[in-house]
């Protein structure tokens, strides 16, 4: 394991959902720990908890027991309004189907986030410039989702994910809806960000082709996390 | 830049905006005309003045009172001049070409109205002419009436044929000041009543008093009727606006009926708006939840929400206030002899203006709760 620190600490996470009078388990005492610049992978079968996890870690939503803190913040301690600046400043997203406003440009898709800094307008232009040029898209700034294909969609999301510099990625299924050519693509660029600028992304996936690409991969079963595949990729520490 | 995702969310489904932006339009201007109605139905009482009282008759306006009555009434401390008017109901050719028209005392009652305005030798000329008559401006051109025409009226409470020659176009001084009514001279009635029914004779509908200041008007109101106690025809004396305010009293179910009808029709596109904000909002709730995931908090998607709304409500409340004035112009085409001042008033314009706010804010109220409550995974899960 490399000597960064541990960006990620996860301890004795538990969830279940309430389906009328019935509980239903997702996750069970879950602990985990994720260095900074770690790529991680997590797998499993559908309803393992995987994307459940993955939410409680970017502060999508709450567990019913365990503390999950990232860098200094226990974040299960947040209120819902510290929760969602928390996230607008720590947390990239990247979702299965890009989740792009349709209405906005790629330029302005990427600006989004930016919009709740304190950044002036030419600020603001000048990071989604350098994100957009980053994901290879800074001819298509103005072009809206509709125009794009999958991959650059997924691209523009990329870059949205980027553009506040946050502490965490996390990509739930980023190549599921993707042909092969650009999910490779995809999963190249996430590579780099990991290696090239010190990203620490968390990945869901079903794809062993795309958790190969992840340092290390943790699988899920049934709420509870098995000793798999741990694959570490020093040169993306 | 929310701004322009504001109007690009507002206006994502064309027709859909579109057809809300009508029906608010619709239902401001149904708003603004119906105000504009019952603003018009109290067009009299806004253009009483203060320091002039009416004297009738204490048990009814359809009881008249004897001429007598003015000098009395202008020995009475604290009045300053008197006229009289006596309401005769003629017709000009047909039933339908209705119009108020007074027998009045003309040079009495041209000083006591300073805000019916008209030229020196006009005024003169209707002073010297005791079969002569005035008429006002809107009321000359609606029947395409010229100084020196003669306008044949025919009595309903005076039967007979009742010509008179046109010696004056009166124009109002204020925009209140109705331009729909006819005048001429009392004697000219007086005399043909001494003729054919002499028992009518020598009575007035009402008489008008003007007073030094409008704050001695109860007290030489009460003096007035002191004159008159325990006579065979006591009188009733009141403020010009009391005195207007007791026609409109007399239609206050209608009134309250046309209010009803206006709060009815904002209700109704309040439920079309919020119906149209949920569909939409609905529709969008994935993205509200990436909003939300990206760190979008209460103020901004409510902020976001309402805009939309108001955007839509902003561009019905402008049409439907511009489509107002053009629609009160038809509308006077075909009321303006009952209704003779029917503009549209700040008062109005401004209730249209809150009308179409409310209906935003109510329009929103629903899907903000409802953007601002949802958990971001149940968001995000949902397909639209």
């Amino acid at each position: 394991m490399s000597a960064a620190p541990v960006i990620v600490d996860i301890r004795h996470i538990s969830k279940s959902y309430r389906r009328g009078n019935q509980v239903i388990p997702v996750l069970e005492d879950i602990s985990l720990a994720i260095v900074a610049g770690e790529f991680l992978a997590l797998m499993g079968p559908s309803g393992s908890g995987k994307s459940t996890l993955l939410n409680l870690i970017a502060g999508l939503d709450r567990a019913d027991g365990g503390t999950i803190t990232v860098g200094e913040t226990d974040i299960s301690a947040l209120s819902e309004t510290e929760l969602a600046a928390w996230r607008a400043a720590h947390v990239g997203f990247i979702f299965q189907f890009y989740n792009l406003i349709p209405v906005l440009t790629a330029f302005e898709n990427v600006e989004l986030p930016l919009v709740l800094t304190d950044l002036t307008r030419r600020q603001r232009r000048e990071h989604v410039q350098t994100v957009l040029r980053l994901v290879n898209l800074e001819d298509r700034m103005d072009h809206y989702p509709r125009q794009l294909s999958g991959g650059q969609q997924q691209r523009v999301a990329i870059a949205r994910a980027l553009v506040t510099d946050p502490t965490l990625l996390v990509a739930d299924e980023p190549t599921g809806d993707l042909d092969r050519v650009s999910a490779e693509d995809v999963l190249v660029l996430m590579e780099r960000l990991c290696s090239e600028l010190g990203k620490t992304i968390i990945m869901v996936t079903h794809d062993p082709r795309a958790a190969r690409r992840a340092r290390r991969v943790k699988h899920l079963d049934k709420g509870v996390l098995t000793n798999a595949l741990e694959t570490p990729l020093p040169e993306c520490v | 830049m929310l701004w322009k995702l504001l109007y690009r969310n507002a206006f994502r489904h064309k027709l859909r905006a579109l057809l809300t932006v009508v029906g608010v339009a619709v239902a401001v201007l149904a708003f603004g005309l119906l105000s504009t109605l019952v603003d018009a139905w109290y067009a009299g009482v806004s253009a009483a003045a203060a320091n002039r009282l009416v004297i009738r008759h204490a048990i009814s306006l359809t009881f008249s009172l004897p001429i007598a009555y003015m000098e009395k009434i202008r020995a009475v401390d604290g009045v300053k001049a008197v006229s009289l008017m006596t309401w005769f109901g003629g017709i000009y050719i047909d039933r339908k070409n209705f119009f108020a028209n007074f027998a009045v005392d003309p040079k009495s009652f041209l000083d006591l109205y300073p805000e019916f305005i008209l030229t020196e030798d006009q005024r003169s000329a209707f002073l010297k002419d005791r079969r002569g008559c005035i008429a006002g401006r809107g009321l000359a051109e609606r029947f395409g009436w010229k100084v020196g025409d003669t306008v044949p009226l025919q009595g309903t409470i005076y039967s007979g044929d009742w010509p008179m020659t046109l010696r004056g176009i009166y124009q109002g001084r204020d925009k209140s000041t109705d331009e729909n009514q006819l005048f001429f001279h009392w004697d000219y009635l007086n005399e043909r009543l001494k003729e054919r029914w002499p028992r009518r004779a020598n009575q007035a509908g009402i008489f008008v008093i003007e007073i030094a200041h409008a704050d001695d008007a109860p007290a030489v109101a009460g003096a007035v009727d002191a004159v008159f106690k325990n006579s065979l025809a006591e009188t009733l004396t009141e403020t010009e606006r009391a005195f207007q305010l007791g026609f409109v009293t007399m239609s206050e179910a209608i009134l309250v009926a046309i209010r009803l009808v206006s709060l009815i029709i904002i209700c109704i596109i309040m439920a079309v708006v919020a119906n149209t904000m949920i569909m939409s909002v609905r529709e969008r709730m994935h993205e509200f939840a990436v909003f939300k995931t990206l760190g979008y908090g209460a103020f901004h998607l409510g902020g976001l929400i309402l805009g939309e709304s108001l955007v839509i409500c902003a561009a019905g409340g402008a049409l439907g206030i511009a489509c107002t004035f053009p629609a009160l112009r038809i509308l006077a085409g075909y009321v303006g002899n009952i209704f003779p001042v029917l503009d549209i008033t700040p008062t109005t314009l401004w209730l249209d203006v809150l009308a179409a706010v409310m209906v935003a804010l109510v329009a929103a109220a629903f899907p903000i709760r409802k953007v601002i409550t949802v958990r971001i995974v149940d968001a995000l899960g949902r397909v639209a």
